[in-house]
């Protein structure tokens, strides 16, 4: 178990150093301009000494040493025009805890309101709830998220009365931003949720249980619900990315002053420093959700064992 | 009675030996060697089996044909389908891009609610929404098409590669390892900020990670199958490898192969509305869904104007939830297991 915890997490480490080198050269790739505050009106020889400053006519492995170094500084460099001159983690340590906020809000959201749904998917297979259960999980799957988003906004301000832009004191502006989010998330744990236990109701032990007497409520819930949750955290880390990609469009979409608003602003306006460290924040973000996936999982069902090397026969 | 059944059990005796004694002259004249080595590939022998009327597509596409209301949604697809190919060689459509003006005060018609003249009405610059919105589709399912089929050549090549050769399996593990840990969109997001914006740099983005996926499916199903016993049979007669995949392997994946090609034509919509919205899009003289809907929702919020979002999205639905519905359906149909 150790073993596999200490391989899985320095797998994981590489995996982000690598991602870092490929977005750091991708990033250099881009046009100069991301790197001025106002390109148009210097001249060659300003733009080749503001270049030679910013370290960026170095030879490319130099230039990723001087960023792995400054990273661990927790230096990311400095905004050029989202505020300028402002050093990128400055602007971010503002922006993190609302998105954190937010995201843990629709998470939440999302398992009180999609267990219940899976479960009872389940529990009246066929029946009425079952197929307005798949009618609204087909919808939420097939339709983009980017477009129910829109009707969410357009119709819940006008319908609700709720103000159309965000503002964390009032309370009522977090509902529709946080619904939105955790509607991907609610179909997805709905639909595996209700896979997991109609196929576990198959199972033999389900007859024996049925045949001891037990109501057909408790060996819903003491015995087959149970069996199906655990798979059910497999899906946790692939939930979390889901959120990252709502919370990208929502919080732009509300103006909410978080991350992923912000890293639509800055794409906009070509801030090439701002949009390296956000696509790496959300990476480093991606990479943690999956490995607490993993781990989550061998804790909580002893019978897997991730150990041993996966797939295959 | 006795004696009869003696008689016939003797008969048979006799005609067993014969034979053997037949078979074992004829083996005497070849040597071990010859006797242990591959027997040649023979595509006539391939083909002599026992008659079956079985054909597996014919009874995917009655298995099909049964799902009533798939077969409704199909139906509607095509139609939509059909109709964005033919909508610009119709009598009477506006071009996408064209500023209509008012013949008689030549000022530029915005804004126009829907009307005769113009059935989706005119956008905020004066131009016909319905023919752009025709357009749009035509883009969008362009884009998502042509990933969905990238998808599945590169995801299924790699992955019987991936499979097959032993010596690859470190090197795409580890790749599909970094790849699956860096969220999707994210990579899409900077190519598409890298690149240009255009329909060709859309789906080299989109289709740049999405294969892996379909590799690593196609990997896994082909190592638990080409062990098993009819394959090795197979192997053992000296079937061709290309053969062995392609006749033995690929059918038993053709149910997933379809679901996820049909799965990822919709995902490409969307993914495209996204990357529009966040300002990567294409530019407006390209309709796309995703641009027609961003331009809807900068007026959303102004009650007479909403048509400008709702048509493009009731399009962009209709296609998407077809698309999820009929390759879930089909999927069913062509599972074997599901056929009687």
């Amino acid at each position: 178990m150790a073993k596999y915890l200490i391989k899985r997490i320095g797998r994981s480490l590489l995996t982000l150093a690598l991602i870092i080198c490929i977005v750091f050269i991708l990033m250099r790739q881009m046009p100069i301009e991301g790197y001025f505050q106002n390109f148009d009106k210097l001249t060659d020889a300003q733009i080749q000494a503001g270049l030679q400053e910013q370290g960026l006519l170095d030879p490319m492995p130099v230039q990723i040493v001087h960023f792995f170094q400054n990273m661990f500084r927790g230096d990311f460099g400095v905004s050029h025009s989202y505020r300028v001159n402002v050093p990128v983690t400055e602007i971010l340590k503002d922006k993190l805890p609302v998105s954190i906020k937010l995201g843990s809000m629709s998470i939440l959201v999302a398992m009180c309101l999609g267990i219940p749904l899976g479960t009872l998917m389940a529990r009246y297979k066929g029946k009425f709830f079952d197929k307005f259960g798949t009618l609204f999980i087909v919808f939420i799957q097939a339709v983009p998220a980017a477009v129910y988003f829109l009707f969410i906004q357009m119709y819940g301000t006008t319908l609700l009365n709720i103000p159309l832009l965000f503002n964390p004191g009032n309370w009522r502006s977090w509902i529709l931003p946080v619904i939105s989010m955790s509607l991907g998330n609610i179909a997805y744990y709905g639909m595996w949720l209700r896979r997991y236990m109609v196929d576990e109701s198959n199972k033999d032990y389900v007859s024996l249980a049925k045949a001891k007497g037990a109501s057909g409520n408790r060996v819903m819930f003491r015995h087959i619900f149970r069996n199906a949750f655990v798979p059910m955290v497999q899906y946790l880390p692939s939930s979390f990315l889901n959120t990252v990609i709502g919370s990208i469009y929502v919080e732009s979409l509300y103006s909410i002053p978080g991350m992923g608003g912000l890293l639509v602003t800055v794409i906009k306006d070509n801030d090439n420093n701002m949009v390296q460290a956000i696509v790496l924040l959300y990476a480093t973000v991606g990479v943690i959700g999956l490995l607490l996936g993993d781990i989550m999982m061998t804790i909580l069902d002893p019978r897997i064992s991730l150990g041993k090397k996966e797939g295959g026969r | 009675m006795l004696s009869l059944k003696d008689k016939l059990s003797k008969n048979l005796e006799k005609a067993t030996e014969e034979k053997i004694a037949e078979e074992t002259e004829k083996l005497a004249g070849i040597s071990d060697k010859e006797l242990f080595s591959f027997a040649r590939y023979d595509e006539k022998e391939a083909e002599k089996t026992g008659y079956s009327n079985y054909s597996y597509w014919g009874s995917t596409i009655r298995m099909f044909f049964k799902n009533k209301g798939a077969v409704a949604v199909m139906l509607l697809m095509l139609a939509i389908l059909l109709f964005t190919f033919i909508q610009p060689c119709l009598p009477g459509q506006f071009d996408p891009n064209t500023v209509n003006n008012d013949p008689n005060t030549s000022m530029a018609l915005r804004n126009v609610p829907p009307n005769e003249t113009f059935r989706f009405g005119t956008n905020n610059i004066g131009q016909d929404l319905w023919s752009r919105i025709w357009a749009g589709t035509r883009t969008s399912i362009l884009i998502g098409f042509a990933v969905a089929m990238i998808e599945a050549v590169v995801g299924i090549t790699m992955g019987v590669l991936w499979g097959y050769l032993r010596k690859l399996d470190f090197f795409f593990t580890e790749l599909y390892n970094v790849l699956d840990n860096i969220p999707q969109t994210i990579i899409l997001i900077l190519v598409a900020y890298i690149l240009t914006p255009s329909v060709k740099t859309l789906i080299f983005a989109m289709s740049l990670t999405g294969w892996i996926g379909m590799a690593r499916f196609i990997r896994n199903q082909i190592l638990i199958i080409r062990d098993r016993d009819y394959n090795l049979a197979s192997r053992c007669l000296g079937t061709p490898t290309r053969r062995l995949v392609l006749k033995n392997l690929l059918p038993y994946l053709v149910s997933v192969i379809m679901l996820r090609m049909a799965l990822s034509v919709p995902g490409a919509i969307g993914n495209e509305v996204f990357v529009t919205y966040i300002g990567l899009g294409l530019p407006t003289s390209t309709p796309s869904l995703g641009n027609l809907i961003d331009a809807g929702r900068a007026v959303m919020m102004n009650v007479s104007q909403r048509y400008q979002l709702i048509y493009p999205t009731v399009i962009l639905s209709i296609v998407t939830v077809s698309f999820y519905i009929v390759g879930n359906a089909f999927s069913d149909a062509a599972d074997p297991k599901n056929h009687k």
